[in-house]
Order: structure tokens, then sequence, then C-alpha cells
């Protein structure tokens, strides 16, 4: 049958620009330059403001959950700017898959272009699942073995930053240095050979050292953690600039990194296989990768505790013991029992105001967010949440007004350094 | 030494309050609205204090939504408002349990006890004070008669309240319908208290002592009176402190009292004056005309679609009558035979259309008298069932076709109406001369017309007045185009911005035509639209409105010179085809008498509140019931097929089983709609008693209202709440609701899941239900389509509850219940071919009224498949139907097991001409987002209409039914 989608083919991966959508900047450079090497050529939107959001509104169904709004807008404003050709443009979305209206997003992008009048433009689905096949477009081990660098590396950078921000005595030291690690990461993992992990363990402790040494005042800050909705929670342009807003305020924020979704995806077939039964060996492959990619993760951690100038993230393996009596990790749409999970390892780390974001009516949250809210609080009552709605019709000044209640509620905490361990 | 002086100012969306303190004692307190003019008003109560103060220097601390721009541009101290009135109860009350506090747009609700815990009201602005206003204007009382009125009241009528758009839904047709305003008062009070119970509480009951504060709070008695009674409070619990108003004020001086910075009057009023604010400025639109010159081409152009008129004092011979009893205003006019206007009338129905038409018709008649015979009557909007009883209208037409027979008057060739009233938006599309399609606005962005006059009120101006200072606007905000109830929010912020007032009224505009065209009609482009587009609607009375839509569009459009009156002016046209008319004379209009009582229908066991309306000359007018039944208009329809009813009735008679191994409770909502057949089964064959907590009432969500953690989940959801505290209430020994990831796969779709609120909705009922944890709640997860793994977890789950039971008995329930299941989709199909059969052996037109199968529930349904076969549908369900149609490729992910059965059942409804599609679709439901869309293609493609109606809380059918009337309307006149 012939594919109901444009598929991007060998010829089109010869000339053809592929765009895709921001969520966190610096994974995403860093991935944008593994497929690079391999001969793809790319580009990451990063235009913001209105305009994105009122194109997006004019191409979907206006109920539909923000980040479709807001990738839709992207990319037909990125096609309607006149500095792509459409005919020589490919758009590539990240998919999950699942019950959740997200995985739809392919679809909506598709229909949105028709309605633009760019039905020829073909929209890679870049999922693990394989929910879709495109010839020009093929992901081999190495390619995905180079994107779990840049997730790693992101990661981390991402940490440094947030706990480095806050402190530092001339602003804008530690986003300039991590910008550098971004470009010298994205060149290593994007030469194209095999990558040396003893050389990213180096990469670590040299990030970890070159961090340290930026100047810092410490001074005891609000801890916040953000949870939520992966676009809103990560996404500057999903959530209004969230994470700027708290360092103003002078809060220290605290987000769990893109590698605990990607595990909580695997950690999900290992549930499926103990609710219900079948395919035995898309069991045992998932188990090998999630032991693989805790591994990976558990390194990083190590090496941070070694160095002893950060907190390290809590261990995957921990967090996943965080739902119990909350949420059964059947509870797999969306982002599911980790947003439960996760607002529990950040209560356990310290971290006693969380932020919990979702777009306006997500369904899944209404049951892992904003549902879970009371027993939380019931069985922790110093943890202080608030959930934060974000569509198109809402304003900074009403979200600006409730995070400004969770941080007078917060009470600052002593700022150390952790010691090293031995 | 005096002591020391303590400043707190509270800015808030609409009042600025003041609280001057001398250490403990406070020196003077106010409470002003600002009209949005924060920095002189600011400025002006600081003048105020100035004898207070003399000399002295003072500390201060500003608070509240709007005070947070004036705090960061005056450099400020700024405490957040919740927490400063927490402070404040704190010192003041220490024994409170709970604080609950409303004002201008905000609500806000804290808790003492177990930890302190405070919430403010979400994206949402209903419930609060500007809700109350909106309201007020409706009622076209002020605030202050309201809550008097409501001191009358003698009953209560449930009213949405999760925004003040769905409110008016509710409203407007119950006080068309005659409805007391006193009762309809004090409806919207304990509207206000089920939103602050729902919406804010989340979860968490309201008991103890509780504290009330903020303007509403302590100016409505009634609303005080609404709380007290529904949280069930003792006097002593109730608190209305006479600081209630300026309590958030009061913790700002707390606050100012930290500060180690002070000043004198003259530098903080220096600094108030000369600030400027440092937040970038919202942005900005181009003004609606570049020039004064452009204005007079616009409005020049404009002026020339004029109807003749005729002077009707010299007027004799045959006259026609048309009425538009709309939703806030009542429009008539006169035709002359010559089409002629002779008379017309356009002004606010006060809430009492049939006093206003009697004075009309009474005024005509005696005018007129032996001159002017009126020879035919028509009446359309909204009242139009209530007027035609009252007067003995001769015709009754629902307003889309009375507005396409105008719109053809101006120009023969209109391919596209839109029509913006006070309360809602209609648009259609002509092809080939008939309405082709129909696009109401959803109840969640309606009242774009209200809106704007509400607005120009709440700053201080007429709507005419407003509407002018628009066209001069320099910068227009961008408000975007969202629900009404959110621009508020965004005005807001505008206004901390320093927006002019011309700026917001251009903004708004620019906003009302932007949710038309992308939120109603949704179009990516004017050719969408049609190339002869007339618009009408007394909202187009504002130039500034449609200045905003011809620039959005980027053509001209007609508005006819009587915009406002072109419904009347179809009716009048429609009510020329009269022969005979029986109009109301002039003496039925002298001894005119109407009275309205209200009383519960039973008629069936739905009980419906019913207005019974009771004119002179012994007619009557029965409104608010759901089906034709109470009308006292007989049950020759109620023999039509309606699969709706079978589905309950088999779904309600499942026979109870014998109960040697304990009760089972099944709350019947979300998915156990779907599978109770299922689940009965395997019940009854292990030897369980079943209790299902049976159909939904209104009351059943006010039972499990308090639990509701999300409010804006969809309503079948939040009805669970209610259904699993029914069961608990029984005594049954256990409750059962699966999670249930995937649905039941028919193999016809590309997966088979549930969606996240139907398979996880236990999961969150664990979480906020406190009640569960004294029954055995079982919830496990399982796949249904799979015997081994159904029999495996329950075996695990029921021997873990309450032991014996063997693999083999288990294995042999879950095979019986499979089968039970099997049988009731059997009969559901084989019913469906049926009621098929029937329609077309009767010559009878078929209504696949496609929803959910929870949608079925009398409550969540609100009994339209009822109004259905009274206007002559066979209803059958989209599961009784689909197995007729193909599998459908559609262009999203085909991936949950009841859509895939809608898009089969919209693509039988394309292939067969004698059956329509309406689908129901619950607000808040994400998935519809998604599937509506492919719904409506797979229709239009085969040149169906499609209709979709939006579900929620809101009982009344009024705009439900016009919709369908519209959809009927349109079916004759394609034949």
């Amino acid at each position: 049958m012939k594919p109901y989608y444009i598929p991007f083919t060998k010829e089109m991966k010869k000339d053809y620009t592929i765009l895709i959508p921001t969520m966190l900047p610096m994974h995403f450079k860093m991935i944008i330059s593994v497929l690079e090497t391999y001969g793809y050529k790319l580009e990451l939107l990063e235009k913001s403001g209105q305009e994105v959001t009122e194109t997006g509104l004019k191409y979907v169904h206006n109920d539909t959950c923000y980040p479709a709004v807001l990738v839709v807008g992207q990319f037909i404003d990125a096609l309607q700017s006149g500095k792509y050709d459409p005919h020589k443009t490919a758009l590539m979305m990240f998919q999950t898959g699942g019950g959740c209206r997200a995985s739809n997003y392919i679809s909506l992008i598709r229909k949105a272009l028709v309605k633009a009048g760019y039905e020829y433009v073909p929209v890679i689905s870049f999922s693990f699942a394989g929910l879709e096949k495109h010839p020009g477009f093929r992901l081999n081990l190495p390619i995905i073995h180079g994107m779990l660098y840049a997730v790693l590396y992101g990661d981390l950078l991402m940490t440094l930053i947030n706990q480095t921000r806050p402190y530092e005595n001339h602003p804008g030291d530690a986003e300039r240095l991590a910008d550098r690690w971004c470009r010298k990461l994205a060149l290593e993992i994007g030469h194209g050979k095999r990558i040396s992990y003893r050389k990213v363990k180096k990469n670590y402790r040299l990030m970890l050292q070159d961090f340290a040494a930026i100047e810092k005042t410490l001074r005891p800050a609000v801890k916040v953690g953000v949870v939520g909705e992966i676009f809103v929670k990560y996404s500057p342009l999903g959530n209004n600039d969230l994470e700027r807003f708290l360092v103003r305020e002078g809060a220290e924020t605290v987000v769990p990194g893109l590698m605990d979704f990607l595990l909580y995806c695997v950690y999900n077939e290992l549930v499926d296989y103990q609710n219900y039964g079948q395919k035995y060996l898309k069991y045992l492959g998932s188990k090998v990768a999630y032991r693989f990619l805790c591994g990976k993760k558990n390194d990083v951690i190590a090496i941070m505790r070694q160095d002893g100038n950060f907190e390290a993230p809590t261990p995957f393996e921990e967090t996943v013991k965080m739902a119990g009596g909350y949420i059964h990790h059947g509870t797999k749409m969306g982002e599911g029992w980790l947003l439960t999970a996760e607002m529990m390892e950040l209560a356990h780390s310290g971290v006693k105001n969380i932020v919990c974001t979702q777009p306006f009516g997500c369904l899944p949250n209404h049951i892992c967010g904003k549902g879970m809210m009371k027993p939380i609080k019931e069985k922790n009552p110093d943890v202080n949440i608030v959930a934060i709605d974000y569509d198109p019709g809402a304003t900074r000044v009403n979200q600006e007004n409730r995070l400004k209640l969770m941080l007078a509620n917060a009470v600052p905490t002593e700022k150390r350094i952790p010691v090293a361990a031995k | 030494m005096p002591g020391s002086l303590y400043l707190g100012i509270d800015i808030g969306s609409t009042t600025v309050k003041v609280v001057l303190r001398d250490d403990e004692q406070v020196l003077f307190d106010c409470y002003e609205r600002h009209f949005s003019r924060v920095r002189e008003k600011t400025a002006e109560l600081l003048e105020q204090i100035r004898p207070l103060v003399g000399g002295r220097e003072l500390a201060f601390a500003v608070s509240g939504s709007a005070g947070l721009g004036l705090a960061e541009a005056i450099g400020a101290p700024f405490v957040q408002e919740v927490f400063a009135t927490g402070e404040v109860v704190k010192r003041l009350e220490p024994d409170t349990s709970c604080v609950i506090e409303l004002g201008g747009e905000d609500a806000k609700i804290i808790f003492f006890d177990g930890g302190m815990d405070e919430r403010m009201n979400g994206s949402c602005a209903g419930g609060t004070g500007a809700f109350i206003d909106q309201m007020a204007t409706l009622l076209n009382v002020t605030v202050d008669e309201l809550d008097r009125l409501s001191e009358g009241c003698t009953r209560l009528y449930p009213i949405a309240s999760r925004c003040g758009v769905f409110a008016k839904t509710d409203i407007q047709p119950l006080l068309n319908q005659g409805a007391r305003k006193e009762d309809v008062a004090a409806s919207i009070f304990q509207a206000v208290v089920n939103q602050t119970i729902a919406g804010l509480a989340q979860g968490k009951r309201i008991r103890g002592k509780v504290l009330f504060l903020g303007g509403p709070l302590y100016y409505c008695k009634g609303l005080r009176r609404r709380f007290i009674e529904t949280l069930k409070l003792s006097p002593e619990n109730a608190v209305f402190p006479e600081y209630g108003r300026f309590a958030v004020a009061y913790g700002a001086s707390m606050y100012a009292a930290e500060q180690k910075e002070r000043f004198t009057l003259d530098q903080l009023l220096d600094r108030v004056r000369n600030s400027q604010s440092k937040t970038p400025m919202q942005d900005r639109l181009k003004p609606l005309f570049e020039s004064e010159a452009e204005y007079e081409a616009f409005a020049a152009r404009h002026a020339k679609t004029r109807v003749p008129e005729r002077s009707l004092s010299d007027y004799a011979g045959k006259a026609y009558l048309g009425i538009d009893c709309g939703s806030t205003t009542t429009k008539l006019v006169l035709l002359s035979e010559e089409n002629e206007i002779l008379y017309s009338y356009y002004a606010s129905n006060q809430g009492n259309p049939v006093e206003i038409m009697r004075e009309q018709l009474l005024k005509l008649r005696q005018e007129t008298e032996g001159r002017v015979e009126i020879a035919g009557s028509a009446v359309t909007g909204y009242g139009e069932e209530l007027i035609k009883n009252a007067f003995s209208v001769d015709y009754g037409l629902v307003e889309t076709i009375a507005h396409y027979t105008a719109a053809k008057y101006f120009r023969p060739d209109v391919d596209f109406i839109l029509d913006i009233g006070g309360q809602d938006i209609k648009c259609f599309k002509i092809r080939n001369g008939a309405i082709d399609s129909i696009m109401l606005n959803e109840a969640c962005s309606s009242g774009c017309g209200s809106f704007l006059e509400t607005f120009a009120r709440a700053m201080g101006y007429t709507v005419e007045d407003f509407a002018r200072r628009g066209l001069a606007a320099e910068a227009p905000v961008n408000l975007g185009s969202r629900c009404t109830v959110f621009m508020n929010s965004a005005v807001k912020q505008s206004q901390k911005d320093g927006a002019s007032v011309e700026d917001i009224s251009a903004g708004l505009s620019i906003s009302v035509v932007k949710n038309a065209i992308y939120k109603v009609i949704r179009a990516g482009s004017p050719d969408e639209l049609g190339q002869h587009i007339v618009v009408q609607g007394g909202t187009f009375y504002n130039d500034a409105v449609l200045r905003a839509f011809e620039r959005e569009l980027g053509r001209e459009v007609i508005r006819p010179a009587i915009a406002g009156l072109m419904g009347a002016y179809g009716a009048a046209l429609y009510a020329r085809r009269c022969r005979g008319s029986k109009l109301i004379d002039l003496e039925g209009l002298k001894t005119f008498t109407h009275t309205a009582k209200s009383t519960l229908c039973k008629g069936c066991t739905n009980h419906c509140h019913l207005t019974v309306n009771t004119f002179g000359g012994g007619r009557r007018f029965i409104s608010g019931n759901q089906c034709e039944r109470g009308a006292g208009l007989g049950e020759q329809d109620q023999s039509l097929p309606n699969l709706y009813a079978f589905k309950r009735d088999f779904l309600l008679s499942l026979p109870a089983g014998e109960g040697s191994r304990g009760v089972i409770g099944l709350p019947l909502a979300l998915g156990m709609y779907e599978l109770l057949p299922l689940w009965h089964g395997i019940f009854t064959h292990l030897g369980f008693r079943v209790q299902v907590s049976g159909m939904s009432s209104r009351s059943t969500y006010e039972k499990g209202q308090f639990s509701i953690p999300s409010d804006t989940a969809c309503y079948p959801a939040k009805i669970m709440h209610g259904h699993v505290r029914i069961l608990i209430k029984e005594g049954v020994d256990a409750v059962f609701y699966p999670c249930l990831t995937f649905n039941v796969d028919e193999h016809v779709s590309d997966n088979h899941y549930n969606c996240p609120v139907v398979a996880y909705y236990s999961e969150l009922l664990r979480g906020n239900m406190e009640e569960l944890s004294k029954t055995r709640f079982l919830y496990p997860y399982m796949d249904i389509n799979n015997p081994r793994n159904m029999t495996e977890v329950l075996l695990k789950t029921l021997n873990h509850h309450f032991g014996g039971f063997t693999r083999r008995e288990v294995a042999a329930a879950v095979k019986a219940g499979q089968e039970a299941y099997a049988a009731y989709m059997a009969r559901v199909r084989g019913e469906g071919e049926r009621a098929l059969a029937f329609a077309r052996k009767n010559g009878k037109r078929v209504m696949i009224l496609a929803g959910r199968p929870y949608h079925i529930d009398a409550e969540i349904g609100h009994g339209i498949d009822k109004l259905a076969t009274s206007l002559g549908f066979v209803v059958v369900s989209e599961d009784s139907v689909c197995h007729l149609a193909e599998p459908q490729r559609v262009k999203v992910l085909n991936q949950w097991t009841y859509h895939a059965r809608l898009y089969r059942a919209a693509r039988y409804a394309a292939e067969h001409a004698d059956t329509e599609l309406v689908q129901l679709v619950s607000f808040g439901c994400g998935v519809d987002a998604i599937t509506t869309d492919e719904v409506r293609s797979i229709l239009e493609e085969a040149g169906k209409y499609y209709t979709q109606i939006k579900i929620d809380e809101i009982t009344n059918l009024g705009a439900v039914r016009i919709r369908l009337r519209s959809l009927l309307g349109a079916l004759e006149e394609k034949e």
C-alpha cells in the first residue's frame, strides 16, 4: 500500500534541509551535529514570540495541546519566512508513541502543512519505535550511540549551569562556558568515528573542573525543581522562559535530565511485560538496553560524586522506586509515573519547592501531576508544589504571580559544596 | 518618640486597597476601583493620607496581581498577595483553619490545618468578582441589587460555574424562559460557591473555622449565605471580619514593617508618579486606521447598505412583523408590503423579554389601530418558544434560517454569513442556495459581544464610547485569540504595561474578530470563508470590530445598516407567507398577564426542573424540560427507536447476582459504560453480588465534587468521584475500576488505546478520595484482550483481597464475562440495524449521535438523545452502526478504540443520504481536539453537514436545540 505520508527519500537526503523544533537547545545542537556527520543537513528552529503561537493557532485545532501549537507554529513560520526553499526542506519531529494525544503531533504537522499549502514537505518521524519508514532517514547504531552522548553531555551541562548560574560573580559565565563546551562536544561526537568512552569520561571531569573554576559567591538560595510535560518543562518557548524567571528571583533550579525520560520509555517496556506478558524477546532487549543506559547515567553520577563540587542527580533505579505508594508503573501515557516519581525524587534530595508544568488540559497530567499533589503533600507536608498551566491564552502575569506565591512560601537552603566522595 | 508608620498597598485587578498603620493601630484604610489607571489612583489615595502622615517617614510594601508591575517600576518591596493574607490571618485569627478570599479576578483559598497550603485560581477566572459583575450586567442590575434580589430566592438552578461564559449559557435561557430573577441571583452566588469548592479546594475538605475575605464577600450578603449553607458552617465558624476587604493591604503593611528603608510621602509619590514600566511592552499591533481619511472612506462605504424606510404614522395596509428575541437583546421589525421598514426596535431585554414584547406590541397596536393590519408574524432567537406561546406569534423559526433569509435580501449571492451577537457567534456557509455548514461558537468562547460591553462598563465607558476610542488607537494591544475569560488577564497585563483605553479597546475588538475567525470558523485563509460575506449582529455596529474583521480577512465585507436587526428582518420577510395571522390583538394585550412558576417534571425519572409560564387566556409555556414530555406535547415521538435509551435500559437491567462471595461495586462512569457486561459477567460468575452505582444525576456530581483535584478534566471523569462515593455509602465490600491502558481491540485501527483519563483515573481516585481507604479498592492493570493475562491478574487481586479463588474458576469467569460482553455488543449492533430498518420503512431521518459509551449517561448526555427523537430523528449510537462501514484510514494516528468507531460511523453517515451524524464532545477532551477535524472531513468530503455539540455541566438544551433545528432546517431546505 502506498504510504499515507510523504516519505523522506534517499534522493532528498542529498540536498534537503531538515528543520527541527527547539526543546533543549544544547542537547539538540549536539544531536544535530551527530546527524550532520552522516550526511544530513539540519537546522534548529529557535524563533520564539507571539508570532509563532499565532501561526500555530491558525493551522492546528485550538484545543490541541500547546506544544503542538508551538511546534506547528515554528515549522510553518520557517517555511513561510522565505529563508528555506520549501521544495528542498523536510521537517523532523521526535515521537514516542503511546496513548497520549501527543502521538498525533506528526499527523497534526502534516495536516497543518496541507492547510498551509506545503503538502509536499516530508515530515520525518524520529522514533526509536520505528512508527514510520523513511528510506532516506535510517537510524543506525553509530548514530544512536552518538546521540546517546549528546543527551548525557546535554544533561550534565544543564545540571552544571543550573547549579552555577545563581551564584556566579560575573553574570553569564556559566552560560558562556556551557556554550563553549557544547560546541566542542558537538565537534567531538560529530566526527563520525568511534567514540571513546574513556574520552567521554575525561570530558565529564574536565567539564566539572571548568564549572567549578567559575568565580562564585555562595549564599542561601531557594531550590526549585521543575517537572512536567516534557516540552513545556524544557523549552523556554513553551514555558515563558521559566528558568530565567526563577534565576532572576534568586532561585536555583533543578531540572531532571532528558536521559530520565528515555530511561522511562525503556523501563515501560519492562513493566508492560510484567503487566501484560507477551513478547519475551523484546522484553529481554529492553532489559539489556535499560541496564546499559542506567550504567551510563550512573557513570556520570559517580564521576560527579568523585569530583565533589556539584550535586549529582539521583540514579534512575532510585527514581523508579520513588513512585511507590503513589502511582503504579503501569501509568505510562505522556510522562506517566515518571512525573510523580520526579516530584518525589526532588523532595527526597532536599528540593522541596516544585513547579509542575503542563499545557492547559494535558490529559495524563490530570492524573500524574495534579492528581498526585494531594497524596504527595499529605505524606510530605514540607513539600511546596505549584501547578502552572501553559497555553496560548495564559499570560505571564498570572503564571509569575503563582510562582511568586510558591517562592514566598519557600525556605532558602544553605548552599554548600557537597563533600567529595572518597 | 512616636511609633513607626507602615503603609500597605494592594493593587488588584480592579481595585486599589490601602492600609496605613501606626504600629498596631490602623489609621486609615480605603478600597477603590482603579479602572485600570493604576498609578493615578494610587497617587490619589496616597494624597488622602497626607494629613495623617505629616512629615513622618514611613515604610511601605506593595502587593496584588496588578501591583507587581508597579512594585518593579518603582523598586518597591513586593509581597505575594496570598502569602500576605496568610501572614495576617496567622497574626489576627490564629485559630482559623481555612481562609477563602475572593477578589476581582482572583480566588484564593488557604488551609491552615495540617501544614499551610495555599491555592489560587488557575487560568480560569470563573467564580470571582469579575464573574459576579458580568452576571449582574446580564441581569441588568447592579451588584448590590443582585445581592438584594438573592434574598428572595425560593429555589436554586444549577448554573455551570467554571467560567462566566458557560454560566451565561445557563442563565440566559433561564431568564428568557421566565425564571424569577431572585432565584437566578441566588443561583449565581451558588455557582461561585461551587466553583470555589471544586476549582480551588481541589480535593481538600473545607471545615473548621473559615474566614471569608475580599470585596465580593464583604459586599454580597447573599454570597455569604450560600457559602455558609453549602459548607454547613455554624455561626461561630463562619467569620466575615471587618478588615475583610483590606486583608492583603494589611498583610503588605506587615511586610513593610520588616523593611529597612523609610520614605517621606513626597518621596513615595514622586516615585509612583515618575515611574516608567520596566517590563517590556506587550506586543502591539497596527492601528485600525492610518488616517482620518481612511476612516471616512470606510464609513462612507458602509453607509451605502441601507434598507428603505417608510414612516409608520402615515402608512395604511398590510404589514409583517418579525421578532428576534435574542439572548441579551430583543429586536423587532415591521415591514410594509413593499418591504420597507415601518418600525424597528433594538434594546436590551433586561432579563424580561416578555414584558418588553408586551410593551412594544401594545404600542404598535395602539398607534396603528384600524390603519395597519399585521398580516403575519414570526419570531426567532433564544426566546422563540416563549414569545411564540405568549403572544400567539404565527411562526417560530430557527435563527440560522432567519439570518439567511435576511442576508439573501442584501446580497442574493451571499456565500458566507457571520453573525456576532451579544452571546454567540454564528456563521454559516451557503452553497447552492442552501445553508451548507453551520458553525456556532462552542460554549467556551461565546459571549464576545457582551464581553466588550462588560469590559467597557468595567472601565467606566459606554460601549459606543469605548468602540469610538478604539478607532483612534495608535498601537492596539495584542490580546491573542482565546476564550474571552482568559482575556481578562491579558488586559490586566496590558494595563500593567500602561496601555491606554484606546489601545485596549481596539485590541479587544481585534481579539473578538480573531476568535471568530480562528476559533469558531477556524479558517486558514480568507478564501475559505467565501467571496460574498455578509456580517451582522449587534457587535458589528462597533466599527472597530468591523474594521478589524476586514483587516484580518484582507477583503471588504457587507455590513447592512440594520446589522443588529437582521434576525428580526429575516423573520418579518419569512412572515410574508402567512395567510391569516393569529397574533395577539389589542384586547388580548391589555389583559395580558404573565406568571412564572418552577416545578419538577414528573414525566420520567429525570425529574427535570421546569418553569411553567402562564399567560392570560389559558396559554401556557413550559420550559426547562429535556424532552417534549414535560411540555405536555404527548408521547407520539417516544416510539422512535433510540439506541441510547436501549443501551441505558440494558445496562441498568443486569441482574445483581447472588452474592455468596460478597458485594463488588462498579462505578457506572467512564469506561465502565462500555465494559459493564464484561465485569458484571465475571463477578456474578464468581459468586459476587454486583452493585452498580447507577445512572448519574447532577447530585451524583455534587456528591464527589470536593475531591476533584483537576477541575479542567472532563465532566465524565469528574462525575466518577460521586459514583465511587455512592458505592462506598452503600457499603460494598470492594470498589472495582481497573486501569486499562488498552481498550478492546476491534482490529480496525492502528492501535486500541484508552485515553489517559479513562485508562488511569483510578490512580487519581485513590490519591484524592479519603473514603477509598475505608474499603477495598481494586484497580489492577491488565489487558482485556488477553484472557490469560486477565485470569492471572484477577486471580492475584482477588486472592489478595478476598482469598479462596482458584485459577480454574477465575478462568471460567473471564470466559463467561467475555461472552457476555460479546453478546451485549451483538445486541447493540442488532438493535442498530433494526433502528435503521425502522427508519427506512417509516421514512424517518437517522441521527448517529456519536460520542463515547459514557455519553449515554442521562446527566452527561443531558438527554440530547431524547431531544433528537422529539425532533423526529431515529437515534443510533456510534457503536451500533460502525460495523456497517469499512475501517477508516484517517490522516491522524487512529489509535483509540472509541475513536476508531467514530470514524467508521462517520463513514456510514457519509454513505447514506438519510443519515446525519452529530458528534458529542466533552469539554476538556484533549483527544477530541484531534478527532473532530477528522470526523468533519469524512462528512464534508461526502457533502454532509458536520454538527458538533460540546457538552459539559451545562444543563440547558436551548443551544443544542438551535443547532439540531438548524441542521433540520438546512436539510429541509436542501430538499
